[in-house]
């Protein structure tokens, strides 16, 4: 293990050496940023090399307007929301699910729990807001469809289902953006497998590596991140094998293209993102809550002061925002990356504090 | 919250599974992992299987999850005592 260690310093420091500046990883993935922490990596990496959060907490790229959208649905009183536990706590224009104490709101495991709410409640609709990357997207895929059979006309889906190489490429479009390379996340690509990235480096020459969250698993994917930036050498590796394939899960992958196509919706932070959301297609339009209620997703301004935006794309980091520790908390999050546990902040909140007060 | 558990399938009926890690059991569906067996150990994310995956993969997670565990007790214990 020591072993493996100071190998995996060796190839950073050379990386930092050839590179002259501070080397830019950025870990994709909500769980990877929280592993980091836990597992005290940070400290243990070279001065040269900078670890940005980025976009990979479903909750935390989740546009303020969709959040609106939930909460005006809440409102209905021939409406029950079913949704997974993180999201109850996004603050939207009004208050968040949790505040909306005559709303019904259920915290739902799966999406077949969702659909099980539905059938106990005939004289209700039940709105399941289903969020998550690839990883997810495939459980709403099977609910629908389910729905569809049993021809269940009181369940519908707000997607807010979001994927990840949209997001990668729109983080690199971006003139300003300081990323070298991508720790990229190891449950999404179980479903979109490791050649999915190819693109990426091909079109932006950024290193990809696909990592399990073990701390090990960690170091040696960003060892071999600086290995790439060393030797000039972009690709797509994967060190999570046994887990994720080249090719991923193509069940998954075709029950999410029969009911979803992909769309230029909002990110937060990021904006409008070209085919980076998806949403259900015609065909199951009946399911899609949007069109159901008629309603328009409205792209609501961050809330003033608020530097998630900037904090999702590697732009800043937690603690330079002004409202870090004071306004924005845990328990008083004002923006969407202090609410998820896997978010930046939440996880700078938890895991930075002690060392900041140490040093 | 892409995070996925690994369990072992301890019963299995069409798409419909028991799984257990840890010593914990739950329901889970198989729909995205068809040829998927008894004993097989599965990733399991928002009460779905969706790969199959070696043992010693799993043991791994496993044992991150205790360390996590271990970990989260060990810093209330210390905001406690701040």
């Amino acid at each position: 293990m020591l072993n493996r260690i100071m190998k995996a310093q060796r190839l950073m420091d050379a990386a930092c050496l050839r590179l002259g500046r501070p080397i830019n990883v950025m870990e994709v993935c909500g769980t990877h940023t929280v592993s980091i922490f836990r597992n005290g990596i940070r400290p243990t990496l070279p001065e040269g090399l900078k670890l940005l959060s980025g976009p990979g907490c479903p909750v935390c790229v989740t546009d303020q307007g969709f959040i609106d959208v939930v909460l005006e649905l809440a409102e209905r009183e021939d409406c029950i929301i079913a949704t997974y536990g993180d999201m109850v706590r996004v603050p939207g224009k009004s208050g968040s699910l949790e505040t909306k104490h005559e709303a019904d709101v259920r915290v739902v495991l799966s999406s077949e729990d969702a659909m099980t709410l539905a059938e106990r409640h005939p004289d209700k609709t039940v709105v399941f807001v289903a969020v998550g990357f690839e990883t997810t997207t495939p459980a709403t895929a099977v609910a629908v469809g389910e729905a569809a059979k049993r021809d269940l006309k009181n369940f519908c889906v707000l997607s807010g289902h979001k994927l990840v190489i949209p997001a990668m490429r729109a983080l690199l479009s971006d003139k300003n953006n300081q990323i070298d390379a991508f720790l990229c996340p190891g449950h999404v690509s179980v479903i979109i497998g490791s050649d999915a990235y190819i693109p990426i480096v091909e079109e932006f020459g950024r290193p990809c590596v696909v990592a399990g969250f073990e701390p090990m698993q960690v170091i040696e994917g960003i060892a071999e991140i600086c290995r790439q930036v060393a030797n000039d050498a972009p690709e797509v590796v994967s060190i999570y094998e046994g887990v994720v394939s080249r090719e991923g899960n193509k069940t998954a992958q075709a029950l999410m293209d029969t009911y979803f196509e992909p769309y230029d919706g909002f990110w937060r932070g990021l904006g409008r993102i070209p085919g980076g959301t998806l949403r259900l297609k015609e065909a199951y339009e009946q399911f899609d809550a949007m069109r159901r209620f008629g309603i328009e997703e409205i792209p609501a301004e961050e809330p003033q002061g608020c530097r998630c935006g900037e904090v999702l794309c590697g732009l800043a980091q937690p603690m330079e925002c002004g409202m870090f520790e004071t306004r924005c908390t845990p328990d008083t999050p004002v923006g969407p990356c202090m609410v998820s546990s896997e978010g930046a902040c939440a996880a700078w909140y938890k895991y930075g504090r002690r060392r900041r007060r140490n040093g | 919250m892409c995070l996925a558990v690994p369990a072992r399938i301890v019963e299995l009926e069409d798409d419909r599974a028991a799984v257990d890690a840890m010593g914990n059991r739950w329901k889970c569906r198989t729909t995205l992992t068809p040829g998927v067996q008894l004993g097989d150990i599965v990733l399991i994310h928002a009460g779905f299987a969706i790969a199959t995956i070696e043992e010693v993969e799993a043991q791994k997670t496993w044992q991150l999850i205790a360390e996590f565990d271990a970990f989260q007790k060990e810093q209330e214990k210390g905001s406690e005592v701040d």
